[in-house]
């Protein structure tokens, strides 16, 4: 099919969904807003399907579609094309999209059908993948920042979505002031790298980088792509903009699943993937990435460790997860970070969405003291969220496992990376497999303490459905990048199609030492040995003797607190920015404007008043005195112009 | 002749509706004039040609021949959009204040029409003295806008605003009248031809404040710069827009201040150019401050008529700042930057009145959840409030995008504090979104025995046109920016000997007096 028409169905059909069901908004039957909505998805998905097979029917070297619809913005030099590319990259994020996007769209008609807004919920989950597509598919950085803030803007009204609750909506104002600061910092970088490369395009940046990495702090490079990480950090929750994430949770759990989980969280990853020969130019940007994310990664760990809502430990599960993906940008394995962004699309949706089934199970309940024993009331949800654990805490075979293999050996690896950054990461992966099976042991395992008048419940297939497409593709899913050291030794010896797809596509990092396979078998151990120890650990600890916890925890003593209570980074933000701001500004308000500026304007007044009364004086009627000012003034005048 | 009857025709309106008899035709006649004007506005495009940045459909005719002073209009694409932009707004605020504005009904719609004529005038007009009669005849209809129709402390924003604005414009003139005194030895007679005033070359000394072409530079600056208004002498506006009824702190908004950023980009700049260009930082410094402190003491109001006033100060920065980046990027983003100003800040007056007609409050904490209650208003109040804070696809993120792009090229650390007001944009305007809106309903809108009824059909048809003006102009800039683009280059690139020409169409208006050929010398090009 025509390339044009294939795209405006794929970016459009959403749009159409969001306009339906916009005009609509006060109706309340969720199966008709859920059915408009999700068939809106699953066309973009069976779009980006076709757009996909043309790809795959292309010369592995030449695969590109892109798509240009108008000129957008032109001034001077500066050209801008509403254009749009699938390419290896954005075909995988497409089908993510799209794909992902679908079926927890199906999820929704069941998990909203009592909420009276439905109509506008699925608008705006419409809305958001429009945006998703546009971040995705923008064949330049202007475009692409079009999504970057209108996904924002969604994920604003969708954590704002029961507004009536002030909390929900001052998480909504939170999350997206946060994503401004970061975008704020992403215009600063357009603005270097437009000024340095004189387009925003994405192939023709790439094409005009220089040959050597650029070593100086201040170079344009590496200022530009600082910039873009700091949006980067804004939008996919990193140190220190990654505040916003864990309020976000406010929102339905759906698009907690979509937005803050499988997508737009993933962003920020998604930008340095896309401008992957570019930040491999600037090490010293690269050096602050993967340090970044490593911190972030162990950092939400350790919080996670503590938490006590299901959706607030997936929600620092995510912001690790993602820190994870930015180590992997940090050491230049670009390939890598788009792998677990993908795997982790598919597994971290899968529990939130399983999340979602337990909450809804337990009558909005969301504390986790009072689960346990789930399992024999949710049989589905449960073994599908089984599922997600496995991959998470990196099993193999499971999809997590391959993806943070990659990562963690590539940190190692990498003549970017570091053994300090593989530690890092390797204890963040443990602490995952610890909350994980905490979270797993809390919810479903162990002895029930489901309040009474509680009856738990399994969910409607409309619900279940997608939770097991996604359980298949957490185990699935991580098949398609089987590492070498692997493959070998497997029979047929799978290759690594992943790798192989993307290479046209993705640099490789530059004098990348010969891999010991001996080496790689030794780290994948160890970091699989760690993770399954401490599984085991969380196990004894919450299921067979669950008083331990709270013994460890009070012997932690302040230590515990501060974890609990996130290390207080929000109360510091409140307490050293946000706070001194309004009390500045209310200060420049009224000691500037009303009491200095305004008074000022007053005196002068009076000023002008006292000459009138002057001028009064003069004014006597009296001729002779008159003829003398004019005699004055004509002397006075004839001085000035005689002497200039 | 289009453009003295786009200029002129609402004085005539005005004169129709002041001996109209009957006054329950009033508004429906007054709107329908405006409707007209508007029409034969958009007329002007048959004649423009965006190709060229000369001033195009000129007339010009002798008036005071002893001083060189003419009646002189013409219009490029710097002036274009700002009179259609007028043209555009007058018939969406007679709507708007269709149940607002009862007393005086006669005296308000001809004010508005009187306003019209001063505004447009002062787009179009080409001769220094002709600029300021239009200049100043603005103040009178606002300064009884707000001073018969306004809240209750109008007196004193009245005065308020008169003395800022007058203070300015009186030195201006004297610098016009000084510069027509100049011409004489350049083009050998007086002229206050704004076309004879760019061939003037003016000396300048730089590091001296008391040198001519500073001087004159300041006292053309000084006017423009309260009128837009620059801080720090933005503090009458806060008054004037919290006094004013809705529809006049929507032209004054909407229109008004763009006759400050005007007047500098057409005439201070290229009047003064090396003045400009030394004392540029200071301009690109108060524009940066204005955007920040503007936000910031925006965050902070109880009342939200004085928030958007405030916003105001905030987004009139950037346009100086888009001015004084001397590039494209800046001149062309603060050009629409203006307009979109005028869309967004001009609807957000509109929908602040409209709540205001239903509750008879603009106080931030006495709402609450208004989402719940007033849906289509909400709609469209985020609609525009989207707008305002510059997120992609709207109006707004275009200008503000160019300017900063512009800005950042020019001198990066103004760049840096004006990046900050993207941020601080969103602050105020989110917050007082979340207090209105959302949340617990406020004693305003829980009050049981006013109930708040959504906007009705009128309202809606004063809002829709705003709102896609927004999308128009957020997703397809190129349909405006190809208008302005030649005038703009020409701007630029030329800054330093800039010059004006035209291809006169009138030739018997010209050839009656030797002493009036100014624009001969540039016509066969």
């Amino acid at each position: 099919m025509n390339h044009q028409l294939l795209m405006s169905i794929l970016i459009l059909s959403p749009f159409v969904g969001f306009l339906i069901n916009g005009f609509r908004y006060k109706k309340h039957s969720a199966n008709l807003a859920g059915t408009i909505a999700t068939a809106a998805a699953a066309i973009s998905f069976l779009s980006a399907i076709l757009l996909f097979i043309d790809l795959l029917g292309m010369p592995a070297e030449s695969r590109k579609i892109s798509v240009s619809f108008f000129d957008w913005i032109t001034v001077a030099d500066f050209k801008v094309k509403a254009g749009f590319l699938v390419d290896q990259i954005s075909a995988v994020m497409i089908l993510i999209v799209t794909g992902v996007g679908s079926l927890i769209h199906l999820f929704s008609v069941g998990y909203m059908h009592h909420d009276k807004g439905v109509a506008k919920y699925f608008a705006y989950l419409n809305l958001f993948l429009f945006n998703m597509l546009l971040l995705v598919l923008g064949d330049n950085l202007l475009v692409m920042f079009v999504g970057w803030e209108g996904v924002g803007l969604c994920s604003y009204l969708l954590i704002g979505f029961w507004f009536t609750d002030k909390e929900k909506a001052a998480a909504g104002m939170k999350a997206f002031i946060t994503n401004r600061i970061g975008d704020a910092a992403f215009l600063l970088g357009m603005f270097v790298l437009f000024l340095t490369f004189g387009t925003l395009t994405f192939s023709e940046i790439n094409a005009l980088i220089p040959q050597s990495p650029e070593t100086s702090w201040l170079g344009a490079i590496t200022i530009g792509t600082l910039f873009l990480f700091i949006g980067a950090t804004g939008k996919s929750a990193q140190i220190p903009l990654y505040v916003w994430l864990p309020d976000a949770m406010a929102g339905p759990t759906p698009v907690s699943a979509l937005i803050h989980a499988a997508t737009m969280v993933t962003a920020g990853v998604y930008m340095i993937i896309r401008l992957n020969p570019l930040f491999l130019m600037a090490p010293n940007t690269l050096m602050v990435i993967a340090i970044i994310g490593a911190l972030t990664a162990v950092m939400a760990a350790s919080i996670g460790l503590t938490q006590w809502d299901i959706k607030k430990v997936l929600a620092y599960s995510t912001v690790s997860q993602l820190g994870y993906m930015f180590l992997a940008c940090g050491v230049g394995a670009f390939g890598a970070a788009l792998f677990h962004l993908m795997t982790h699309a598919f597994f971290k949706a899968l529990m939130f969405l399983g999340s979602g089934s337990v909450i809804h199970a337990m009558h909005e309940e969301q504390d986790i003291r009072k689960m346990g024993g789930l399992k024999k009331y949710l049989p589905i949800t449960h073994f599908t969220f089984f599922l997600g654990w496995v991959a998470i805490i990196g099993m193999p075979p499971f999809a997590g496992f391959f993806s943070k293999d990659e990562i963690l050996w590539m940190s190692f690896h990498s003549p970017l990376g570091h053994v300090g950054l593989w530690a890092l990461g390797a204890i963040g992966a443990t602490m995952t497999a610890f909350y994980m099976t905490r979270l797993m042991a809390l919810t479903f395992w162990g002895k029930s303490r489901v309040p009474k008048d509680v009856h738990p419940h399994e969910s409607p297939a409309v619900m279940t459905i997608p939770l097991i497409v996604l359980g298949i593709l957490s185990v699935i899913g991580g098949w398609i990048g089987i590492p070498h050291v692997i493959g070998s030794i497997l029979p047929g010896h799978p290759e690594n199609i992943w790798e192989h797809w993307l290479s046209p596509v993705i640099k490789a990092v530059p004098n990348l030492g010969h891999a010991e396979a001996s080496q790689e078998w030794l780290l994948m151990g160890v970091s699989v040995t760690l993770a399954a120890a401490s599984a085991a650990l969380a196990y004894h600890f919450y299921v067979q003797d669950p008083e331990k916890p709270k013994r460890f925890a009070a012997a932690m003593g302040k230590f515990y607190e501060v974890v609990y209570n996130k290390y207080f980074v929000d109360e510091g933000y409140f307490a050293w920015i946000i706070n001194p701001l309004v009390r500045t500004s209310k200060n420049i308000w009224f000691y500037v404007d009303v009491n200095f500026i305004d008074k000022a304007t007053y005196v002068l007044s009076d000023i002008v008043r006292g000459g009138g009364q002057f001028v009064r004086v003069l004014q006597n009627g009296n001729i002779q005195q008159y003829a003398l000012y004019i005699a004055i003034g004509i002397v006075t005048t004839l001085a000035f112009v005689l002497m200039r | 002749m289009i453009l003295s009857a786009v200029v002129f025709l609402p004085i005539v309106f005005a004169l129709v509706i002041a001996f109209w008899p009957n006054k329950s035709t009033l508004k429906p006649l007054a709107f329908g004039f405006a409707i007209i004007e508007f029409l034969l506005s958009l007329g002007i495009f048959k004649y423009f040609d965006p190709a060229t940045a000369n001033l195009q459909m000129v007339e010009q005719y002798v008036w005071i021949e002893r001083f060189g002073i003419s009646y002189f209009l013409g219009i490029d694409g710097i002036s274009l959009w700002l009179v259609l932009l007028t043209t555009f707004l007058t018939p969406i605020v007679l709507l708007g204040s269709w149940t607002s504005i009862d007393q005086k009904l006669k005296g308000f719609l001809a004010s508005v029409f009187v306003l019209q004529t001063a505004m447009i005038g002062t787009f179009l007009a080409m001769d220094a003295i002709f600029f300021y009669l239009f200049w100043e005849l603005s103040l009178v209809p606002m300064y009884f806008m707000i001073g018969i129709w306004g809240g209750q402390r109008r007196i004193y924003a009245t005065i308020k605003f008169f003395i800022y604005t007058m203070i300015g414009s009186v030195l201006m003139l004297v610098a016009i009248i000084y510069m027509m005194f100049l011409t004489k030895d350049v083009v050998g007679h007086m002229s206050a031809s704004l076309l004879d005033f760019y061939k003037l070359n003016i000396p300048f000394v730089g590091g001296q404040f008391f040198s001519l072409q500073t001087l004159l530079f300041f006292a053309f600056a000084l006017a423009f710069a309260i009128k837009v208004p620059v801080f720090p002498f933005h503090t009458w506006l806060p008054d004037a827009h919290v006094e004013a009824p809705t529809p006049g702190s929507v032209i004054l908004a909407g229109v008004m201040l763009k006759m400050g950023t005007y007047g500098l980009m057409r005439w201070t700049i290229p009047l003064f150019p090396e003045a400009a260009d030394y004392w540029g930082w200071l301009f690109m410094l108060v524009g940066a401050i204005g955007i920040v402190y503007g936000a910031l003491v925006a965050m902070v109001q109880p009342d939200i008529k004085k928030l958007v006033a405030y916003s105001s100060v905030s987004h009139m920065g950037y346009i100086l700042l888009g001015l004084f980046a001397f590039n494209q990027f800046g001149a062309t983003g603060g050009l629409y930057q203006m307009l979109n100003h005028g869309i967004s800040t001009g609807a957000l007056f509109l929908l602040v009145g409209m709540i205001y007609e239903r509750t008879h409050s603009r106080e931030i904490s006495k709402y609450g959840g208004l989402a719940g209650v007033l849906p289509i208003f909400t709609i469209c109040f985020f609609i525009i409030t989207l707008s305002s804070i510059a997120v992609p696809m709207t109006n707004g993120f275009v200008g503000e995008f160019l300017i900063l792009l512009g800005t950042y090229k020019a001198d990066k650390p103004f760049a840096f504090i004006a990046v900050t007001g993207v941020v601080l944009g969103a602050v105020y305007m989110l917050w007082m979104f979340k207090k209105v809106f959302f949340g617990e309903k406020g004693e305003l809108v829980a009050d049981e025995h006013h109930p708040l009824h959504d906007l009705n059909s009128r309202e809606i048809a004063v809002l829709v046109p705003m709102i896609i003006m927004v999308f128009w102009m957020g997703l397809f800039p190129n349909h405006f920016l190809d208008y302005t683009k030649a005038s703009i280059d020409h701007l630029v690139n030329n800054k330093n000997n800039y010059e004006l020409t035209y291809q006169p169409t009138n030739q018997s208006s010209i050839t009656e007096t030797q002493s009036l050929q100014v624009g001969s010398t540039g016509v066969r090009q």
